[in-house]
């Protein structure tokens, strides 16, 4: 028995030290550009984790094998796993950002709670942190939030569009006067973003806003279902993640809730999301901001350059699915954002810093969006200093039982007129909260 | 041989009650403590003191004061996390509403604060015990989740429910750097610990531990349980609202109320079963096992070369870590502060053992 324990103490110990001896010693290589990606391949959200994270390597991987890297500066990954759980997330961060020869490029925790915790960090590291449809709202405001990027959208726009969309569906705005909203979310960071501006927009259209929290990890809502049976709202916008969605349209197929009153935010539309649900998610609504689901031609380039060459990262048929376009899309922004910087600082690696004015000067014109193979896939996108988010549109699509179809003539912009001074002025009290120094980005957007 | 008490008189009763009567152990700490102040900032990375030594300090504090509750006076609970989430809120609103306070003045308030919290929870303990109290516990916990997401007037109005800190300013000291944290975590902590060192030996420490051992048999020798039931939640929860405050400032940053769940409250459960209950030494035991292992079984395949898939990677951390708290528990259900103990007594005879 001593023996064993003795045996036990020292296999812990010395993987113990092995493990925190050797940390944070880069070794110094040249040319090449270092992606930290933070990923969530286990626990309660890996359903929707995997094939984000597949599409963001697998784009690493492609412009490696096809273009030799970013105008031949080799792109190095390394993945760190979450499990979407913050302070793990912290951790993941902490390990990857000094690593290659310039630090990390950018990172992208697909996590508004990690989003959250960095924020905090890229103050002083001064790494961006792209967070493409996710993360605070408020970001946008690039004098304050100096190194986050909510590219694509945030949910201040998501919900906007979504009441756009209902009261276009009763036919006028005026028509939402005295109909009920349900929103049904996350009871965490993420699900609570959108509150405040469904509540401006409760005011301003006279709707009735009705908040149901549902706790992490979101496999329990019956009593969530049941407040709906109860008041039956004329809407339910969903902001759930992971099984939380499923789970949502499994109630309310149970409650007899019609799916078709049902509107997802961006994050609550893949296609885990509904299988699981089988024939009763048919009819069901969500957002879709950059990568609906489909192929084109970057997919072709992936399956030619990675999967045939046995380099994929998930499985060949998964390719094309919502979240592993979305994730595709994502790392094409870290990607153009190095290739931007590029023209300024020289083909070289590239930090942080240098990364982040080209993260802010990003121009994908609809020519550039078809060079890249992406026609079909995204907006075009334009960030300035002043505005870190570059495009805010999104469409609405529909689950047939097979597959997501995008609603006919459903392309909506958010309304800036309520969105920007909500922005404005809650980036405000956080740098005074702060006391943060803010950035003079009319000066900066001018040179 | 090394460890031998032989020669060392003591003459006065106050050498006799010193905290530490051997000198070998006595010089151990001391070095100990030099090694953390002034050798530590030397050798050791970022990484380090923002990933494990940071988060290691602060959960050993709130460990020691869930230790001074469950193990000294018997009393379980498992809803601690939520004394941590008082102190944090505690802090932070005390930041924001009274600017002008010292960050220790505001350290000390989140700390009573919890108290407070934690003697009005610590309440049932007077009428019932064991696993039924640890069930009332968990009132605290859904509580205090529940208070800190709903009123909004605790996270400052902030539309997503999260807040976010400040760097920390004492006398003129920005704590802002990650080897600054340390030092003043370091430095609560190693306060706090001497302080609970005294205590537990102390009259309160005595009542605490009568009641644990037999509440009736304390009750007839003089020990009022109202008073060492109440007082060991108070202290425990000051503990803990002072590691929350810790938590919240110099770990997290900016946290929501997710941060302080129900899962931190079993970590620091389970730091204190598997370091050692009635014990302060296992409190930093326990709080290394449960804050580096999983950290470090996670980076072994890359460091030792196994070419494994993120995911497998992070099974396998769950599975050896599973594995090791049974296998300790088995071999040695005092916990890690035992197996300690037992080498201090080995040492003591080597290299003749009977």
């Amino acid at each position: 028995m001593k023996r064993t324990w003795r045996g036990a103490l020292a296999v812990v110990a010395l993987a113990a030290a092995a493990s925190l001896a050797t940390s944070g010693n880069a070794l110094a290589q040249a040319n090449e550009q270092f992606f930290p990606v933070l990923v969530y391949r286990t626990g309660a959200y890996a359903p929707n984790g995997v094939p984000w994270a597949n599409g963001y390597v697998d784009y690493l991987k492609l412009v490696n094998a096809r273009d030799g890297g970013i105008n031949g500066v080799k792109i190095t990954f390394e993945e760190c796993e979450t499990g979407y759980a913050t302070d793990r997330g912290v951790e993941c961060y902490e390990r990857l950002k000094a690593k290659g020869p310039s630090g990390a490029t950018t990172f992208q925790p697909l996590s508004t709670g990690i989003t959250f915790a960095l924020t905090d960090k890229s103050f002083t590291d001064h790494i961006p942190l792209i967070t493409a449809g996710y993360g605070r709202a408020d970001s946008v405001d690039g004098s304050v939030f100096g190194w986050n990027f909510p590219i694509g959208g945030t949910y201040w726009d998501a919900a906007d569009i979504l009441v756009q969309h209902v009261g276009k569906k009763l036919g006028g705005m005026d028509k939402l006067k005295g109909k009920k909203i349900a929103l049904v979310y996350h009871d965490s960071p993420y699900g609570k973003e959108p509150i405040a501006l469904l509540q401006e927009r409760a005011k301003l259209n006279g709707f009735e806003l009705i908040l149901l929290p549902v706790t992490h990890p979101g496999v329990e809502q019956k009593a969530t279902w049941l407040q709906i049976r109860q008041q039956r709202p004329d809407f339910v916008f969903l902001w759930g993640w992971g099984v939380m969605n499923s789970t949502a349209i499994k109630e309310a197929v149970a409650t007899g809730y019609p799916r078709d009153k049902m509107y997802g935010v961006w994050w609550s539309g893949a296609e885990p999301d509904v299988l699981p649900a089988g024939d009763g998610a048919k009819g069901y609504n969500a957002l879709v901001f950059l990568a609906p689901a489909g192929k084109g031609q970057v997919h072709n380039d992936i399956v030619k350059y990675v999967y045939d060459k046995g380099q994929g990262t998930g499985k060949k048929e998964d390719i094309g699915e919502v979240l592993y376009n979305r994730g595709m899309v994502s790392a094409m922004f870290g990607v153009e954002a190095v290739r931007k910087a590029q023209e300024k600082f020289g083909k070289k690696p590239l930090t942080g810093e240098q990364v982040r004015w080209g993260l802010e000067h990003l121009d994908i014109t609809p020519d550039m969006i078809k060079k890249l193979g992406m026609a079909g896939f995204m907006e075009p996108i334009k960030t300035s200093c002043d505005n870190h988010e570059g495009a805010h549109a999104a469409m609405v699509e529909t689950w047939d039982g097979k597959k997501w179809n995008v609603v006919p003539n459903s392309r909506y912009e958010s309304d800036l007129k309520i969105i920007d001074p909500m922005i404005r002025s809650s980036a405000k009290k956080y740098a005074e909260e702060k006391k943060l120094p803010t950035r003079d980005c009319a000066k900066e957007d001018g040179a | 041989m090394f460890f031998r008490e032989n020669g060392q008189f003591k003459s006065t009763y106050r050498a006799d009650m010193q905290l530490l009567p051997i000198a070998q152990d006595r010089y151990f700490v001391l070095a100990l403590v030099a090694f953390a102040f002034f050798a530590v900032p030397l050798l050791v990375s970022d990484y380090l003191y923002l990933s494990i030594i940071n988060p290691f300090l602060i959960l050993t504090l709130a460990a020691i004061g869930l230790n001074l509750l469950v193990g000294y006076c018997g009393q379980i609970s498992i809803g601690h996390a939520a004394f941590m989430a008082w102190g944090a809120y505690a802090a932070y609103n005390l930041v924001q509403r009274v600017p002008m306070l010292n960050f220790l003045v505001v350290l000390v308030l989140a700390g009573l604060v919890a108290a407070l919290v934690g003697m009005f929870f610590g309440i049932p303990s007077l009428r019932i015990k064991g696993l039924y109290l640890a069930v009332a516990t968990l009132a605290a916990q859904f509580f205090t989740d529940w208070i800190f997401a709903r009123v909004k007037w605790f996270t400052n109005y902030s539309s997503s429910g999260s807040v976010s800190t400040a760097p920390v300013q004492i006398f003129g000291w920005t704590i802002g750097t990650p080897r600054d944290k340390y030092l003043f975590v370091l430095g609560v902590v190693i306060v706090f610990t001497l302080v609970a060192r005294n205590l537990v030996r102390g009259h309160l420490g005595r009542a605490w531990m009568a009641t644990r051992d037999m509440d009736v048999a304390a009750e007839v020798i003089g020990i009022r349980p109202v008073y060492a039931k109440l007082t060991a939640f108070g202290v425990s929860s000051f503990y803990c609202g002072v590691a929350g405050a810790l938590w919240g400032f110099f770990h997290l940053g900016s946290w929501e109320p997710l941060a302080f769940n129900l899962n931190l409250s079993f970590d620091l459960l389970f730091m204190i079963i598997i370091g050692g209950m009635g014990s302060i030494l296992g409190s930093y035991l326990g709080a290394a096992f449960i804050v580096a292992l999983p950290i470090a079984l996670n980076q072994i395949p890359e460091k030792l070369g196994v070419p494994l898939s993120t995911a497998m990677a992070s099974n396998v951390e769950f599975m050896i870590f599973g594995s090791l708290i049974v296998l300790f528990l088995v071999l040695e259900p005092h916990g890690l502060a035992r197996l300690w103990a037992i080498g201090k007594e080995k040492l003591r005879l080597w290299p003749f053992p009977h």
